[in-house]
């Protein structure tokens, strides 16, 4: 009985550190909201700024420059703890290295992806996003970017004894987010044409479920590979 | 020797296979291509482009087929330790990628008479598009990490999360592009399709299947000699 | 013979298409047979020179 408080103390624990860690000097909280932010701007500089061109692409825009945010993020995601060893400290804890990959994701996703989703409404309005479609914009985000930060771990986890793992795991993780992004972008597309988003949303919601149960198990695996 | 038993019961199967493979490739290679050529008729909508279908359909499914194979491969080297089978993934894959690219450029090459350009967004184009890259991440993981058994290993995770995704992918990519109304849409459904050109197709997809039976178990040669090399060489460094 | 080779006007695509096809999977197939040949002649230099040793 004690081990259940155990294990979710050490989850407490690795969450709150991941989370001060991504927000200390050189985190990469910071640097993925910079990232977002200005990645977004180049886009009316290479196709124009025309107010309808923009609004067309938004939301297409938005959710490619947060997934390319959220995978450059994702790059050293177990190698700090890979290289000065406590991976295998965390791998022998009662937590289990899913659990540890677990909180490790979450810690991502709250601290690295949950600020570009409430930058998002601002980057919505630099690209003349419809107006029926910021609620949507936030929501699609809100629900679908939990399954990038799941499969990217996957990535991040298989790359880990890579040294310059970052574009090789680019290669693994991009194909599997394309689900994601046709389901999130539908949403936004739908609610700005005055269509039903639901569908849109339910199989995005989907997606995030599948990835919810296949991430934190093949991360683990995949760290165990890499310890032994 | 012993690390070699499996290995070598291996190799004595697939020389007892390979010659029957061949004939089969052969003779499937040589019926196929006479019907495709010459015997097919020319489709009433298509022309004689219609011709480019019996390597076209063929490829693309094997590009699936030999996914289906490393994922196998994967699944049996992750849970039994297989050695043989961390290799027939190894060996599977540059054959499915070959498919998988051959799909991709004999569509664009359909597609050029048929749409008017060589790339439409069409939901079976862009969905083994995406499986041509799950490819290449397999290979690249392959190739990514020094130890070849952890290499192999993280492929083989990889391959397997890729399984899981295919039918999300190829579900996620139907549903955009119904959203997004190809240009033109080329019907391709197999019960209406007149004996004539179902013949030819599937005489071709015997002998893309066989001649995947023949290199694949060339390949497995290969892939278990770099293995051996590995192993006797490090047996000859420590003397 | 030369309506055949022009295939109701699309040659290009049709001979194109069967002439990679042809030209991938031959390239495949040889180099995969002259890499099991090469990779056999290497493991079998290996062997004898370990039993001398042995």
């Amino acid at each position: 009985m004690s081990g259940g408080v155990n294990t979710s103390a050490i989850f407490r624990a690795i969450f709150m550190r991941d989370v001060r860690l991504a927000w200390s000097q050189g985190g990469t909280g910071t640097m993925a909201l910079s990232f977002f932010l200005i990645a977004v701007t180049l886009f009316p500089f290479g196709v124009g700024p025309e107010p309808q061109t923009l609004a067309r692409i938004a939301a297409g825009v938005i959710w490619v420059v947060a997934l390319l945010a959220c995978l450059l993020s994702l790059d050293r995601l177990y190698q700090a703890d890979y290289e000065d060893g406590s991976l295998d400290d965390l791998a022998l804890s009662p937590l289990g290295l899913t659990g540890v990959a677990a909180a490790k994701i979450l810690a991502h996703w709250v601290a690295t992806i949950l600020p570009l989703v409430a930058l998002s409404p601002i980057l919505g309005m630099l690209m003349n996003l419809d107006a029926g479609a910021y609620g949507m914009l936030v929501l699609s985000l809100l629900v679908g970017t939990p399954a990038l930060s799941l499969i990217g771990s996957v990535g991040a986890a298989l790359t880990v004894s890579v040294r310059r793992g970052g574009v090789l795991m680019s290669l693994l993780v991009l194909p599997l987010y394309v689900p994601t992004l046709i389901f999130g972008v539908g949403a936004i597309d739908a609610a700005a044409g005055m269509t039903d988003p639901l569908p849109h949303l339910a199989f995005l919601g989907a997606v995030t479920l599948v990835a919810l149960v296949i991430g934190p198990i093949a991360s683990a695996a995949a760290l165990k590979l890499s310890l032994e | 020797m012993h690390r070699f038993a499996n290995p070598a019961e291996f190799n004595r199967l697939a020389d007892a296979i390979l010659p029957w493979a061949k004939i089969i490739m052969a003779a499937a290679f040589a019926y196929g291509l006479y019907l495709a050529l010459f015997t097919s008729p020319p489709d009433y909508q298509q022309g004689e482009s219609v011709r480019i279908m019996y390597v076209h359909v063929p490829a693309a499914w094997m590009s699936m087929f030999t996914y289906m194979v490393v994922a196998a491969a994967s699944f049996t080297a992750l849970v039994w330790r297989h050695p043989v089978a961390l290799l027939a993934g190894k060996a599977a894959a540059p054959i499915g990628a070959t498919f998988t690219a051959l799909a991709l450029i004999t569509g664009m090459l359909w597609g050029k008479p048929m749409w008017g350009t060589y790339w439409v967004w069409d939901g079976r184009l862009t969905s083994v598009l995406v499986l041509f890259f799950l490819y290449l991440g397999y290979m690249a993981l392959w190739r990514g990490l020094d130890e070849e058994d952890k290499a192999g290993r993280a492929a083989s995770i990889l391959a397997l999360v890729g399984v899981v995704n295919i039918p999300i992918i190829k579900f996620s990519v139907d549903w955009w592009n119904t959203l997004h109304q190809p240009s033109s849409v080329m019907r391709m459904d197999g019960p209406t399709m007149p004996a004539e050109m179902l013949w030819p197709l599937l005489t071709v997809a015997l002998a893309f299947k066989a001649y995947f039976i023949v290199v694949f178990l060339y390949r497995m040669k290969l892939e278990i000699n770099l293995r051996k090399l590995t192993v006797l060489s490090s047996i000859e460094a420590r003397g | 013979m030369t309506e055949f080779l022009h295939m109701g006007g699309y040659a290009t695509f049709v001979w194109t298409a069967y002439g990679l096809t042809a030209a991938a999977l031959i390239v495949l197939a040889l180099s995969s047979i002259r890499g099991a040949q090469k990779t056999r002649e290497r493991v079998e230099a290996l062997r004898p020179r370990r039993r001398k040793g042995e």
